[in-house]
């Protein structure tokens, strides 16, 4: 069976979507959801540990050998990824019952599951295909369930959100598509392996650097890059905490991801950053990313708007560590997207804690919270101090490397803006955690009714994810591990 | 023994503290002198293999890819590590004394995080390359914060923004790239005898650059321009400020600035880069000036927290001197200084739970009211200030000395100035307290005694006796001081 396990990967989460919408029922269908993620997962770490054994794999859909038929190619990078994918999705769907339960309306979980299942199969499916079609249709798949995932929030702006997000999502797919388009064009090939070995030779280099540019707008559109970002923050405010919780962890990482293979296997280093200065674009974006959009999450009132622009400008460091096109700063981007997802994703959670019982995420609002919900406030603390950077914590490990490769490429002022970039993040972690602790609430508040703590089937799922996160923030160098691995086989080519 | 031993009494008596809570404070309390006795043994004990030739190290946890958490045994971090212990224990016993006198709140989250930052103090302690020491450096600066905040009001809220926005600001914006800077020249993080800057290729300028990332950014040792958290976190507890803001967090400060220059730059590279000499004359102008500051400073632990500033001063002098006698003066200083200051911290929080009074103007007549305190603050002024027959004195000796190599007396000249000017600041508290006479009481009115709690007097008059013990027998010290390798 182990060598069917690639398209077990994908297979059994997109068959429960259908099976989920059969049952019908809440519960159930709950249940069905979880186990084919916990399947999925075991699935992609079983992948991994193959990988890391064997070296890569190549596999062939319905048994059609490569050109003709689809590829699955796995390597150190997206095996990683995948795993990720599947973790965060299986532990978030773990906190989502309860929090699931309250905001939307039971007869429609049914739909939110099978959606959630299908958003999951496209975001793995992207990862794990070796075929430039295949990307688009997973990409697809992914994208349409998202739209769908959003608009459940209970907000009446997730409406709006959602189309939003739908518009631009549409766009960046398009221009993916038109990209792929061209690619077929100059190579006659949708295969990464044969694209990559005939991009070089082909007749029509126009066509390639047309496929190249819009290729690079519609992932950085997915992956919303600044300044091509707008359509998170509201997607990730409106949306059901959960969900956010998981695309914040999932989504713009597996679009990153793509960013990685097309940038460094399918076009190569040479092409990207040697002949196409393609740093040029992706260092001012990066940069603007995470000074401006770190500046902006200071001045938000609503705790998910805040980490939205957080996460805009983390995904600045992934892309500042890409940019460098080195072994150490892509390292550097990959330890991150991993670290990052983690952290992402459990902020994410605690805030979903945090709405279940307060009712709203307005950061004014939340004085004194720590007496009310400890363990939540813990949580918050230990993840946003990853945030920030500080020792212990994964966002240390990702920092200390990614300023270490700035420093070796001798961009000091990179590494300077980093550095500004932490301390803005100090302020806006800062200012909640003193919120929190600190502002004696007003007359008349609900502080004084004690402890009133989100129930364990959140707390539970979210502690699980911090301390995964710690783990790995003091055991920091076994992701460095498998992210240099990755690394080397992106510079490398594919074998 | 395996120096990892020494985390473990302060962490395990955290459950300890959480679950007696206030309703068993006894016991909670005795449980934290258990603890701090056994650190004690347990540095002992390091003490022990050390001086029989061993190396005690720990083994090594992967934080980074190339980078490890590992804690090994020299010199300086167990004379660091010893003295914090002994005097975790003489702070418990003087706060179970203060913190009941002064009905403090929230004293399990405040012994809670006392420990968590012991635990700290010992990693940096025995930290064995830069990395584990920025961690438990950011450790401290974390762990103490609520301890600043402690009050909870508006000036406390104030206070630790303060602390902490300095503290995280330096750290990681120079700290935190100094540390990455030398990992990508240097040969390696860890601390070696003759450090690990020699062959790295740097500039005289950039070298330079480099130590002021780290002077600067090591702001726990309070130089100019970023000493301002010092006197805000006042506004802690008394046993706060006397354990941790005159003897653990701002003694981990200049504790680290002297292992970096002895073991990461090697005191052979600081003297002949010229490095230091930009930033010897920023760490005499703290000494002087901050000197100054402490004689306007009519609030008692303000004009403590100055004397602080300019106290740290000198072992930030004394290890930019880089010489062989200074920086031994540096590490004699930590000591010495320790004692003396938290004698004085100990008496000003005695003073103010007795007869609650923070004014140093309020002070006249006191004396005859609590003798044995103001006797106590005397020996450690005169500690302080460097005369006999206290402590003070050899290590302001040996760094007075030590900067006389470099050939100019500039740098000796700012140090007995100092002494003026401590002796101006200081030695007027307890001559104040005992020969002026007391205003609120009648003429012909003899003053009653009102001593501290009894747990309070048995820690200053320990710590005091000690200064005194340190004039006479400062032998273990400088036998442990002789074992360090400069090269």
């Amino acid at each position: 069976m182990t060598e069917q396990l690639p398209a077990l990967q994908i297979l059994i989460t997109m068959l429960a979507a259908p099976v989920c919408v059969l049952v019908r029922h809440a519960k159930v269908s709950w249940a069905i959801a979880f186990g084919a993620n916990v399947f999925a997962f075991w699935v992609a770490w079983q992948l991994l540990l193959q990988v890391q054994d064997t070296g890569a794999i190549r596999y062939a859909l319905g048994g059609w050998a490569a050109p003709t038929g689809i590829e699955y190619y796995i390597d150190t990078v997206n095996a990683a990824i995948v795993m990720l994918v599947a973790g965060i999705s299986s532990v978030v769907l773990l906190y989502a019952y309860s929090s699931v339960s309250k905001a939307i309306p039971k007869a429609k979980h049914y739909l939110f599951y099978a959606a959630w299942l299908l958003c999951v199969t496209g975001l793995m499916g992207i990862v794990i295909t070796g075929d430039a079609f295949n990307v688009f249709v997973f990409l697809e798949v992914s994208s349409l369930a998202t739209y769908m995932l959003i608009s459940f929030g209970d907000d009446r702006r997730a409406l709006t959100a959602s189309f939003r997000y739908l518009i631009l999502g549409s766009v960046g797919a398009s221009f993916i598509l038109i990209g792929i388009g061209f690619l077929y064009a100059a190579t006659g090939t949708l295969n990464m392996i044969d694209l990559a070995e005939r991009i070089p030779d082909s007749q029509s280099q126009r066509a390639v650097l047309v496929a190249f540019s819009f290729i690079t707008i519609g992932v950085l559109i997915k992956a919303a890059v600044f300044p091509l970002h707008a359509w998170l923050p509201n997607a990730y405010t409106y949306a059901p905490v959960a969900v956010t919780a998981f695309l914040a962890g999932t989504a713009t990482k597996v679009s990153l991801y793509v960013l990685l293979r097309f940038f460094f296997s399918v076009f190569g280093e040479d092409y990207s950053f040697g002949q196409l200065f393609l740093n040029g674009i992706l260092l001012p974006a990066a940069i603007g990313g995470f000074l401006l959009m770190s500046l902006v999450a200071v001045f938000q009132t609503d705790l998910r708007r805040m980490l939205a622009y957080s996460s805009v400008a983390q995904i600045g460091y992934i892309v500042a560590g890409f940019s460098m096109a080195s072994q150490a700063g892509l390292a550097a981007g990959i330890v991150h997207i991993v670290n990052h997802a983690l952290i992402k994703a459990s902020l994410f959670m605690a805030v979903g804690c945090i709405i279940y019982r307060v009712g709203h995420a307005h950061i004014p609002s939340l004085d004194n919270l720590f007496k009310r919900m400890p363990f939540t406030c813990v949580a918050f603390m230990l993840s946003g101090a990853g945030l920030i950077g500080i020792p212990l914590t994964v966002g240390f490990v990702s920092k200390f490397t990614l300023i270490g490769a700035a420093m070796d490429e001798g961009w000091w002022l990179l590494a300077a803006l980093i550095l500004i970039s932490s301390l803005l993040a100090v302020i806006y972690i800062g200012r909640v955690v003193e919120i929190m602790l600190f502002r004696q609430s007003r007359e008349g508040g609900q502080a004084s009714t004690g402890m009133a703590e989100a129930p364990l089937s959140m707390l539970i799922p979210m502690y699980a994810l911090v301390i995964v996160a710690l783990y790995f923030g003091i055991y920091g160098s076994e992701t460095l591990g498998v992210a240099n691995e990755a690394a080397l086989q992106l510079l490398g080519g594919f074998k | 023994m395996n120096p990892l031993w020494a985390l473990v009494p302060p962490l395990a008596v955290i459950p300890f503290i959480l679950l007696l809570g206030e309703k068993r404070k006894n016991w909670r309390e005795v449980s934290i002198l258990v603890a701090g006795v056994a650190l004690f043994l347990i540095n002992k004990s390091i003490y022990n293999d050390l001086m029989a030739g061993g190396t005690p190290q720990s083994g090594e946890i992967g934080l980074l890819a190339d980078y490890t958490l590992k804690l090994s045994a020299e010199p300086m971090g167990v004379m660091f590590g010893l003295l914090a212990s002994f005097l975790w224990v003489v702070t418990t016993v003087y706060s179970i004394g203060y913190m009941r006198g002064h009905h403090e709140i929230n004293q399990t989250r405040f012994y809670t995080c006392f420990a968590i930052a012991l635990a700290a103090v010992m990693g940096a302690a025995y930290a064995d390359n830069l990395l584990t020491l920025f961690v438990a450096y950011e450790v401290i600066t974390i762990s103490t914060f609520p301890l600043v905040t402690h009050a909870g009001g508006v000036d406390a809220k104030k206070a630790g923004r303060v602390y902490l926005g300095i503290l995280m600001t330096t750290s990681i914006g120079f700290l935190l790239p100094a540390i990455v800077w030398t990992a990508t020249v240097g040969s390696s993080l860890d601390f070696v005898p003759g450090g690990v800057l020699a062959d790295s290729g740097l500039s005289n300028g950039a070298m330079a650059c480099l130590l002021g990332l780290f002077v600067f950014g090591i702001a726990k040792a309070g130089i100019m321009p970023f000493h301002r958290w010092l006197p805000a976190a006042m506004v802690a507890p008394t046993p706060v400020s006397a354990l941790l803001h005159a003897v653990a967090v701002v003694k981990t400060g200049v504790f680290s600035l002297l292992k970096i220059v002895t073991y990461t730059f090697g005191i052979d590279t600081v003297v002949g880069s010229g490095a230091a000499q930009w930033f010897l004359p920023v760490a005499a102008f703290t000494v002087i000036v901050s000197s100054i500051v402490a004689f306007t400073k009519d609030n008692l632990k303000a004009r403590l927290a100055y004397s602080t500033i300019s106290q740290l001063s000198y072992i930030v002098m004394a290890a930019l001197l880089a010489t062989v006698m200074s920086v031994s003066g540096g590490v004699l200083h930590i000591v010495m200084h320790a004692f003396g200051k938290i004698t004085l911290f100990f008496c000003a929080g005695a003073i103010l739970v007795a007869l609650h009074k923070s004014e140093i103007s309020k002070l006249d007549g006191i004396g005859r009211r609590m003798p044995i305190t103001m006797g106590a603050f005397f020996i450690g002024a005169v500690s302080i200030i460097g005369l006999p027959p206290a402590g003070g004195v050899w290590s302001k000796l040996l760094i007075a000395g030590g900067s006389l190599d470099t050939g100019t007396i500039i740098w000796a000249s700012v140090l007995m100035l100092s002494t003026l000017l401590n002796i101006a600041y200081l030695l007027p508290i307890p001559l104040r307290a005992f020969f002026k006479p007391d205003p609120s009481l009648a003429p012909g009115e003899k003053a009653t005694l009102q001593e501290a709690p009894p747990a309070c007097l048995w820690a200053i008059v320990l710590t005091a006796f000690t200064c005194l013990l340190l004039f006479v027998y400062p032998q273990p010290l400088t036998e442990l001081i002789g074992l360090i390798q400069w090269r």
